[in-house]
């Protein structure tokens, strides 16, 4: 059936399927709008990708995040190779690490005549799923646990770039959730209120947003993020970085929603429901709120990488979240040194991460906003 | 106009005191503070210190005075003697440091905004004009690119391309040899040689956020009916551009420099760190995670006060440029 409508949508004007055009219903309306954006859908699908794997990251990654093995410290990637003479054998090969003697810094070479069998679910360092369900089974992984499996490299003490990566994930990509959330009561609850009330208490919160606005964010980020106790618990540093960054970020979304409301305002099916008496809850929230949410969706989608990027800027510079967390800049944070990235550059792998994940809710985002007016 | 002129710079004026405001709060925040830290040190390296020494050392630097007693007497020796304070962690004159400093970060802040200027306005035009066109698409895809990198993550892979085939990092913005020299002409050829390489680095998500507004904008002006009837009495398609529609898109160009200038300032700051610039970028990171509390505030402050004032230029600009604001009122 949808196929059909999305043809009505290009061509055909039969009057069948434009009843069926007239009849759908305002989401319907926009999943057909947003479908035709290929762009934005495979940026939808890439993006879900990383949240499943952020939510299950326990299985997707190979070891857990504080397994090291230091004969194995600065390892180059491994490439993943799926047969050997011909034959389905997927395996990877070992590493000869020897020392130099002038400089003693560990040089690697490939070790071509050890393989490491590689499978997928195999049985490796053992987790608790969610910190609940304990397991360990892991998406792929060297089939004798404990061989080394390096498929982005190890950082400095020997731990797997890709199976850090995985974990982080879950920090970085929630942090943006968590912070998004309370920008958007802030910027709803004080956007509204603007937006309905007007008059001198719109005058006000106006001028606080365009005050707020025009402060750069990075060095407040910084100086409230200094602020934060080095021996907080991880969780509470978690919530409180969050809260730093959705600060300022409220702004943004307050003024969209204000807009909103006040283009609302002057609808004819606003003024009947008010007419008919009734409450300003209910008006908000069954009459106005439905018609502008698609557009709140679509802000929050291009909100989010801007927190992403955010708290991946404070904790490359050690004022966010700190180990034993690792996000994305946590794990940056070793390529502060020149001497570092040129020596492994493999170490700046959580850059890629971060970039495809802005660029792809960027795209997401762009999508849906051209698809949240379908009418 | 006048009183146009009026509103907006009380306005600014005010904008300003809430900063104030707010750049010493934030500084107050932290738990202990420089007296602390140096009776922690003093501790670690030879021992005891009294309780009363401590609490002498409060009284002098007046730590122990409500917020805004502090705060009234560090804003009267800003306003009436231009005294930022002092730095506990480099022993010397705050402004020293923020003179030194921050007409480097201005001066980087403003190369970042011509090159954006530079870069965005024939690509927006060149976009909108060819719309749906290959170099439209490379142009947008560019611009999402620029977008999503964080800038010291750009600043990283430069530095690490840099290194890789020139076999030397581009850091800072001077060659060794002049690095602590006086100003000449000799230093300002090597800061020409230097400063390209962070003013795209920070002026790359700018420039692709301008590209798309600036695209957008000329988009609508195409199909607008002056824009038909000026095709229609025959004017040249080049002459018809630029005389009408590119001056109305040229107004995001000013306007946007309201939301540039504190994104740029962000931008060169944890540039900076990366590339280890002599502007306020660095210097404002160690005093944050030293407590040197006078020098973090004063360089909030004037940080944020210079975007204030680029923001305050960039609506008068915008009056200038667009009748409609200037006699709105």
């Amino acid at each position: 059936m949808e196929h059909t409508a999305n043809d009505t949508l290009d061509f055909h004007e039969t009057t069948e399927e434009s009843l069926k055009l007239e009849v759908a219903s305002q989401w319907q309306l926009m999943w057909w709008k947003f479908r035709k954006h290929k762009l934005a859908v495979i940026s939808g699908i890439i993006v879900i990708l990383f949240y499943v794997v952020a939510l299950f990251c326990e299985f997707f990654s190979p070891t857990v995040p504080t397994t090291y093995l230091d004969v194995y410290a600065t390892a180059p990637p491994q490439r993943l190779r799926l047969f050997l003479d011909g034959k389905w054998f997927p395996h990877v090969t070992g590493y000869r690490g020897e020392r130099d003697p002038v400089s003693f810094r560990k040089t690697w070479e490939i070790d071509y005549s050890t393989y490491i069998p590689v499978g997928l679910f195999v049985h490796g360092d053992p987790y608790k799923l969610w910190g609940l369900i304990p397991g360990d089974l892991h998406l792929i992984g060297p089939k004798n646990p404990g061989d080394p499996f390096y498929l982005m490299g190890a950082d400095m003490i020997g731990r797997d770039v890709f199976g850090r990566l995985i974990y982080s994930s879950r920090i970085s990509l929630t942090v943006g959730l968590v912070g998004m959330v309370i920008s958007l009561s802030f910027g709803i609850l004080l956007g509204g209120i603007s937006g309905l009330v007007g008059g001198a208490v719109d005058n006000i919160i106006q001028r606080i947003i365009e005050i707020l606005m025009s402060i750069p964010t990075l060095p407040v980020w910084l100086s409230l993020a200094a602020v934060v106790p080095i021996d907080w618990p991880a969780l509470r540093v978690y919530f409180m970085i969050s809260i730093i960054l959705s600060l300022i970020s409220w702004t943004g979304m307050a003024r969209v929603v204000r807009s909103k409301f006040l283009a609302l305002r002057e609808e004819d099916f606003v003024m009947a429901a008010m007419l008919d008496g009734c409450s300003r809850g209910r008006l908000i929230m069954r009459h106005m709120l439905p018609s502008f949410l698609s557009h709140i969706i679509a802000s929050i989608t291009l909100w989010i990488p801007g927190l992403i990027l955010g708290e991946t800027a404070l904790s490359f510079l050690g004022l966010g979240l700190r180990p034993p967390v690792v996000s994305w800049g946590v794990m940056l944070q070793d390529t502060q040194k020149v001497a570092v990235i040129a020596r492994y550059p493999w170490l700046l792998a959580p850059g890629g991460a971060v970039f495809i994940i802005v660029l792809t809710l960027n795209f997401l985002g762009d999508g849906l906003r051209d698809a949240a007016d379908p009418y | 106009m006048w009183k146009y002129l009026l509103r907006r710079s009380a306005y600014a004026l005010f904008t300003v005191w809430v900063i104030s405001l707010i750049s010493f709060a934030v500084i107050q925040l932290p738990p202990g503070d420089y007296v602390s830290d140096l009776v922690n040190d003093l501790r670690a390296q030879a021992g005891e210190v009294s309780p009363e020494w401590e609490q002498r050392m409060r009284e002098i630097y007046g730590f122990d005075d409500p917020f805004l007693v502090q705060y009234f007497k560090w804003m009267r020796n800003i306003l009436t003697k231009g005294q930022f304070g002092y730095s506990f962690y480099y022993k010397r004159d705050a402004v020293e440091m923020i003179t030194e400093r921050l007409p480097m970060s201005f001066a980087l802040s403003f190369l970042s905004t011509m090159f954006v200027w530079v870069v965005a306005l024939p690509i927006g035009f060149y976009s909108a004009v060819h719309k749906y066109s290959i170099a439209d698409y490379f142009a947008s895809f560019m611009g999402f690119f620029g977008m999503a990198i964080p800038n010291f993550l750009l600043a990283l892979i430069v530095l690490y391309l840099t290194y890789k085939y020139m076999g030397q990092a581009v850091i800072g913005l001077f060659s060794a040899e002049y690095a602590s020299a006086a100003w000449s002409w000799g230093k300002l050829l090597d800061l020409m040689k230097h400063v390209w390489v962070p003013m795209v680095i920070i002026g790359i998500s700018s420039t692709a956020g301008l590209i798309r507004t600036m695209r957008a904008n000329l988009l609508d002006e195409l199909n607008k009916p002056y824009v038909e009837t000026a095709r229609a009495k025959g004017l040249s398609e080049t002459r018809l551009l630029i005389k009408y529609p590119l001056r109305h898109a040229l107004n995001p160009f000013v306007s946007t420099l309201g939301w540039m200038l504190p994104s740029l300032v962000s931008g060169e700051t944890i540039v900076s760190m990366v590339l280890n610039l002599p502007t306020s970028g660095p210097i404002l990171y160690r005093a944050l995670i030293q407590q040197d509390q006078y020098v973090a505030a004063g360089f909030i402050l004037m940080l944020s006060t210079l975007t204030v004032v680029g923001t305050f230029i960039s609506d008068l600009l915008l009056a200038w440029v667009d009748p409609r604001i200037r006699l709105q009122q």
